[in-house]
């Protein structure tokens, strides 16, 4: 198994901690892992995106022409990526910012209102934790537990901390919707 | 043991630390930012010196002072920096001191861009610095390996009492990858054995004189003749390189660092198209394996494909020399901080089978 | 019977290496004999310049670092945060210090760092025949201002104490000249407090010393001294810069 995941968006949208906290996770669960964030010269704004390999063999290629899933947390990162999606490949989308405008028939398409159910959970912060439980979920990459026990090791093990985090994974579980 | 999840950069810091490592200077440049900020964190928790130089070259000449005081010391930078940082090292090289440089390449000449790339092996393998001297060149291509060359090269600069240069691409140093650190080795005061002391201490042997600088025509020909014996006893002793499915290869992919990754992957695709690839991929730059190119079966292998995240290629010559035309070398790779994918590689070789089927 | 003169063993058993009447001799032994004094041969490091200084490195007999031009004083940083415990001084001249090595005496003197730094300012660059330095005077003669120096084109000499003074960091700054016995006490009476702070912790120390070049001044070794009388030491005021209590 080899999962390449592209994940985009504004800068402090939480990119790099997605792909961090996924790859966290494969390490944890003694799965093989690469992150690779991609920045530009600019400190704040502008766009962030990273890639992340997940896998049980040796990863190669840390960047490939066409990855397995896009998560775009944003509209021009929709625009600007989904053409790197491999058919039939999977889409999820934040559907809090930005909706789907078609494009591609062949690949598969979730969306996910990410900062809405984070602001139900209260707190908009852990938008970016909703996502990476839609991803999961979808996927069936990486189970809950092992990604709770990444999130419990790397974000903090404060009880009321925790378990907003867990409730906004199990959330992100539950909510993502596939659509063909 | 579960493994860490490591960031290339971080990882190279504790590896030198675990080297026994206890002095690191270095001036701010991306993409190699996070060295000189973990060691800032990292180095006074081992009693050591961190130190933020106001340049490259004060960065690489306080590294120069601790040398002469027999720590095991580090500086980093990206090409641009490294090329501030060739005065400090050839005076290493020329004063015999160990230290390690580690450059996280990025797309280059001048400024270039600060996105990942292989910019420099010319720079690394044939001229660190003016006065003809070379430095052992290490290439690391996961972080896995960043680690243990790293911890590695600091060996071999005391060995050799000469500065050894991780030569690493962006990519190796701000992914992050499962790693498993090497055991930590208690920091020793290194001797000085250079030859200042042995022509400008006529007063016995109580006192060290390091220096570049040996001003007597007679003696700097001692040294230089001495240097080349050196170079030839690393060629004999301290090549490294990996042969990756060379047994029944017609098509070989000449690749380091992130470049042999791309290819690993693109290998198998063209396996699976029943294009029988393989790859020699070079760990140490210098000395280089001349010898593994040499041995390849000249009846079976139709041609080389010299693959590098920089254009023009830079390390064709090399492979030349290892062939000699024996073996037609095609080049491929992509330049500035443009990624180069498995795709590309793949698609370039089956250009050159096409192309050989006319 | 007592010996009243003899060779300080901080110095090898050498001629000298400098031209005759030149007064990097005088500095050197001063320094030479201090080290001897304070009983320091065995835990001190020289860390020796580009230029006539690096000529240091056949005459002290003590631990000795030659610095690439004008990062002496960064050089002598690494080798003082590796041995906190060794005396410590660079000794630069003014090319070395107040032009190619400008951003790292700027920046050792703003660290405060805790070794002594030994200026010769004999407004020239000597090792390499006679070139226009920061530090020459306004309208002397150079190879490279044949006309004498135009401030209209090269500026001004570098005030190197006056400019370190502004910083916060340093611990002491002052300038003594080399041209009489009397003046020649005064700078070791400064190198030894230098010394002496170095030892106790205190931070950096500048001591600049006027002194001469006959060779590429052109001028008898009497003549020098002379000159230095009616024109560096008018240029370049003695005196106590900093001597900041904690």
């Amino acid at each position: 198994m080899e999962k390449k995941i592209t994940i985009a968006g504004f800068g402090g949208q939480g990119v790099m901690a997605i792909g961090q906290m996924l790859g966290y996770a494969s390490c944890k669960a003694g799965g093989n892992a690469l992150f690779l964030p991609k920045y530009g010269p600019e400190q704040r704004g502008g766009t962030a995106n990273c890639t992340v390999t997940l896998a049980d063999v040796e990863i190669g290629a840390p960047e490939s022409r066409y990855v397995d899933t896009l998560i775009a947390l944003n509209q021009p990162s929709l625009e600007r990526f989904l053409g790197a999606v491999r058919p039939g490949g999977l889409v999820l989308l934040n559907s809090s910012l930005c909706r789907w405008t078609g494009g591609r028939e062949d690949v598969k398409l979730a969306e996910i209102p990410a900062d809405d159910i984070a602001r139900e959970i209260g707190s908009p912060k852990v938008a970016n934790i909703v996502v990476i439980g839609a991803y999961i979920g979808l996927s069936g990459v990486l189970t809950e537990r092992q990604m709770l026990d990444a999130i419990e090791e790397k974000l903090g093990k404060r009880p009321e901390l925790l378990e907003m985090n867990r409730l906004a994974l199990k959330r992100g579980m539950e909510s993502a919707t596939p659509r063909t | 043991m579960e493994k860490k999840f490591l960031k290339g950069n971080e990882a190279v810091a504790e590896a030198a630390i675990l080297a026994g490592c206890r002095f690191f200077a270095g001036y701010p440049i991306t993409p190699q930012n996070e060295i000189p900020e973990y060691m800032a964190r990292r180095m006074p928790q081992v009693g050591g010196v961190f130190l933020q130089g106001e340049s490259e070259t004060a960065s690489v000449c306080m590294v120069y002072g601790a040398a002469a005081m027999g720590k095991l010391a580090m500086t980093s930078s990206s090409g641009p920096g490294i090329s501030l940082k060739a005065e400090g090292i050839s005076t290493l090289a020329g004063a015999q001191l160990p230290a390690v440089i580690v450059n996280v390449m990025r797309g280059g000449p001048g400024l270039g861009t600060i996105q990942a790339a292989q910019s420099d092996y010319l720079h690394a393998t044939k001229a660190m610095g003016h006065g003809g001297f070379r430095v052992l060149v290490l290439a690391p291509s996961t972080v896995q390996e960043a680690i243990d060359l790293t911890y590695k090269a600091f060996g071999l600069a005391v060995k050799y009492q000469n500065p050894a240069v991780v030569l690493m691409d962006g990519w190796i140093g701000s992914m992050m990858e499962p790693v498993t650190l090497p055991e930590a080795k208690e920091p020793v005061k290194n001797a000085y054995t250079g030859w200042g002391t042995r022509y400008y201490n006529p007063s016995g042997t109580d006192v060290d004189v390091v220096t570049s600088c040996l001003l007597e025509p007679d003696r700097q020909e001692l040294l230089n003749i001495h240097f080349g014996e050196m170079y030839e006893t690393w060629a004999r002793d301290e090549v490294m390189a990996e042969e990756y499915m060379l047994g029944d290869a017609e098509y070989v992919i000449v690749a380091y660092g992130t470049a042999a990754r791309a290819a690993r992957t693109a290998i198998g695709s063209l396996r699976e198209k029943g294009v029988k690839a393989g790859m020699l991929r070079p760990i140490s730059l210098y000395p280089f394996p001349y010898d593994a190119l040499k041995r390849l079966d000249k009846s079976r292998v139709r041609c080389i494909l010299d693959t590098e995240m920089t254009l023009p290629v830079q390390m064709k010559d090399d492979i030349r020399l290892g062939v000699t035309d024996a073996i037609p070398v095609h080049s491929c790779g992509r330049s500035g901080g443009v990624v180069l994918t498995n795709e590309d590689i793949e698609d370039a070789l089956l250009r050159i089978i096409e192309e050989e089927g006319k | 019977m007592d010996a009243l003169y003899e060779r300080p063993k901080s110095l090898t058993n050498r001629a000298t290496a400098y031209c005759p009447g030149c007064l990097h001799g005088v500095a050197t032994r001063l320094i030479a004999e201090l080290i001897d004094e304070l009983d320091a041969r065995a835990d001190t490091v020289a860390v020796l310049p580009v230029g006539c200084g690096t000529l240091g490195m056949f005459h002290f007999n003590t631990d000795i670092v030659v610095s690439p031009h004008g990062r002496t004083p960064a050089v002598a940083t690494g080798v003082k945060r590796s041995a906190p415990e060794k005396l410590v001084f660079s000794y630069q001249g003014d090319g070395d210090l107040a032009a190619i090595g400008l951003a790292e005496i700027m920046h050792a003197a703003n660290r405060g760092e805790n070794f002594t730094v030994i200026f010769i300012n004999n407004g020239t660059y000597g090792m390499t025949g006679g070139q226009m330095a920061p530090t020459t005077l306004v309208g002397q003669k150079s190879t490279t201002t044949p006309e004498g120096r135009n401030p209209a084109e090269t500026g001004y000499p570098m005030m190197m104490c006056e400019i370190l003074s502004q910083l916060r960091a340093p611990r002491y700054i002052a300038r003594f000249s080399l041209d009489c016995p009397a003046n020649v006490i005064q700078a070791k009476k400064g190198l030894r407090k230098s010394f002496e702070l170095q030892r106790a912790g205190k931070g950096f120390t500048f001591v600049e010393l006027l002194s001469n070049c006959p060779t590429n001044w052109g001028l008898s070794p009497l003549e020098c001294l002379e000159w230095m009388r009616e024109n560096t030491m008018k240029a370049f005021p003695l005196g106590v810069f900093r001597d900041r209590e904690d």
